[in-house]
C-alpha cells in the first residue's frame, strides 16, 4: 500500500471547472497526496456557491482557482498546484491537460461537458476522462454509481437535473465528487492500463 | 429501410432487436427515446462526435453505448 501511495506523488491530475465537483474533488485528491493538481475555471466565489462548494465565507469574490490553490495549501503546503483562470474551450483544454494523465470533469453545463469528453477522446485518446452526470438534490443514494465506457468514467445518476425545484446540495455533490477522486486513484494506484484504439469515430 | 431485414445490436449492454437494415445515431437516439440534449454516444467504443450523429450509421451486431450528460456540477 505505502508504494502505491508513493505512486500518487508522481500523479499529475487536472480538474476542469472548480465548482462543486471540483472544488470537493481536488481536496479530496490533496488529501490522498497526489503530487501536481491542474486547476482550470473562470469563475469567483459567490455566497451562493458555499452551500456545496469547499470555499469559505472570507472568500467570497475570490477568483475560485485562486481560492481553491489556497485552501488546498493549507492542508498540504507540498502539493504543486497549477492554476488557470481561463474560460476552457478545446485549444485551452489541449494546452493545460496535456501533461496530466488522469482529467476530471468538473463543469456546470451538459453541452462542456460533451465538449472536453469529445476533446480528451480525440486529441488523448490514451487519457483517462472521468466526468460526472447527475447530481442535483437529495437522496437516492444507491442511484449515484460509475460506469465505464473505455477510457472514459462517468460517475452521477445520469438523470438528476439541476433546476430551480432540484437544486444540487453538498451531500450528493461530494459523493459524485468522492466517485471522481475514489476512480483517479483506482487508475492510479492500480496502473490501469488506457483501452487502445478507443478513440473517435473518423470515416 | 427495409421493412422486411431486422437487426440485432447490443445497447447499453442489452440485446435489443430493431426492423431495419441500419439507423444513423440519431434515428437510434430518437427512437430509444433518449431525450436530454447530450449524449455521449460510443459504436464498437469508439466515441462519435455529436456534428457526426446523422453520418454515422449502427448496423448488426454493433456494441452500442448511450449515456445521458446531464447538467449540474
Amino acid at each position: 500500500m505505502k508504494s502505491k501511495l508513493e505512486k500518487l506523488k508522481g500523479t499529475c491530475i487536472g480538474i476542469a471547472g472548480c465548482g462543486g465537483l471540483g472544488s470537493n474533488c481536488a481536496m479530496a485528491l490533496a488529501r490522498a497526496g497526489v503530487g501536481t493538481l491542474v486547476i482550470a475555471d473562470f469563475d469567483t466565489v459567490t455566497l451562493e456557491n458555499l452551500n456545496r462548494q469547499y470555499y469559505f465565507r472570507e472568500q467570497v469574490g475570490q477568483k475560485k482557482v485562486l481560492a481553491l490553490q489556497e485552501n488546498i495549501k493549507k492542508v498540504n503546503p507540498d502539493i504543486d498546484v497549477q492554476v488557470h483562470d481561463v474560460h476552457l474551450g478545446p485549444d485551452e483544454v489541449v494546452h493545460i491537460f496535456k501533461n496530466c494523465q488522469v482529467i476530471i470533469e468538473a463543469f456546470d453545463l451538459a453541452d462542456m461537458k460533451l465538449m472536453i469528453i469529445e476533446t480528451i477522446s480525440e486529441r488523448f485518446p490514451d487519457k483517462f476522462i472521468i466526468a460526472g452526470s447527475g447530481l442535483a438534490g437529495y437522496g437516492a443514494n444507491n442511484a449515484l454509481r460509475t460506469r465505464r465506457l473505455g477510457n472514459l468514467f462517468i460517475c452521477g445518476d445520469e438523470t438528476s437535473e439541476v433546476s430551480e425545484t432540484l437544486p444540487p446540495l453538498a451531500p450528493r455533490v461530494g459523493v459524485v465528487a468522492a466517485l471522481q477522486a475514489n476512480q483517479a486513484l483506482e487508475i492510479v494506484m492500480d496502473d490501469m492500463a488506457p483501452t487502445i484504439g478507443d478513440d473517435v469515430w473518423d470515416e | 429501410m427495409n421493412k422486411g431485414e431486422s437487426m440485432k445490436i447490443n445497447l447499453n449492454n442489452k440485446e435489443v432487436s430493431m426492423a431495419g437494415e441500419s439507423f444513423s445515431v440519431r434515428e437510434l437516439l430518437n427512437l430509444m427515446h433518449f431525450t436530454f440534449p447530450m449524449i455521449v454516444v460510443k459504436i464498437n467504443s469508439r466515441l462519435v462526435k455529436k456534428e457526426d450523429y446523422e453520418r454515422v450509421f449502427i448496423g448488426d451486431g454493433d456494441n452500442v453505448e448511450a449515456i445521458h450528460l446531464i447538467s449540474g456540477g
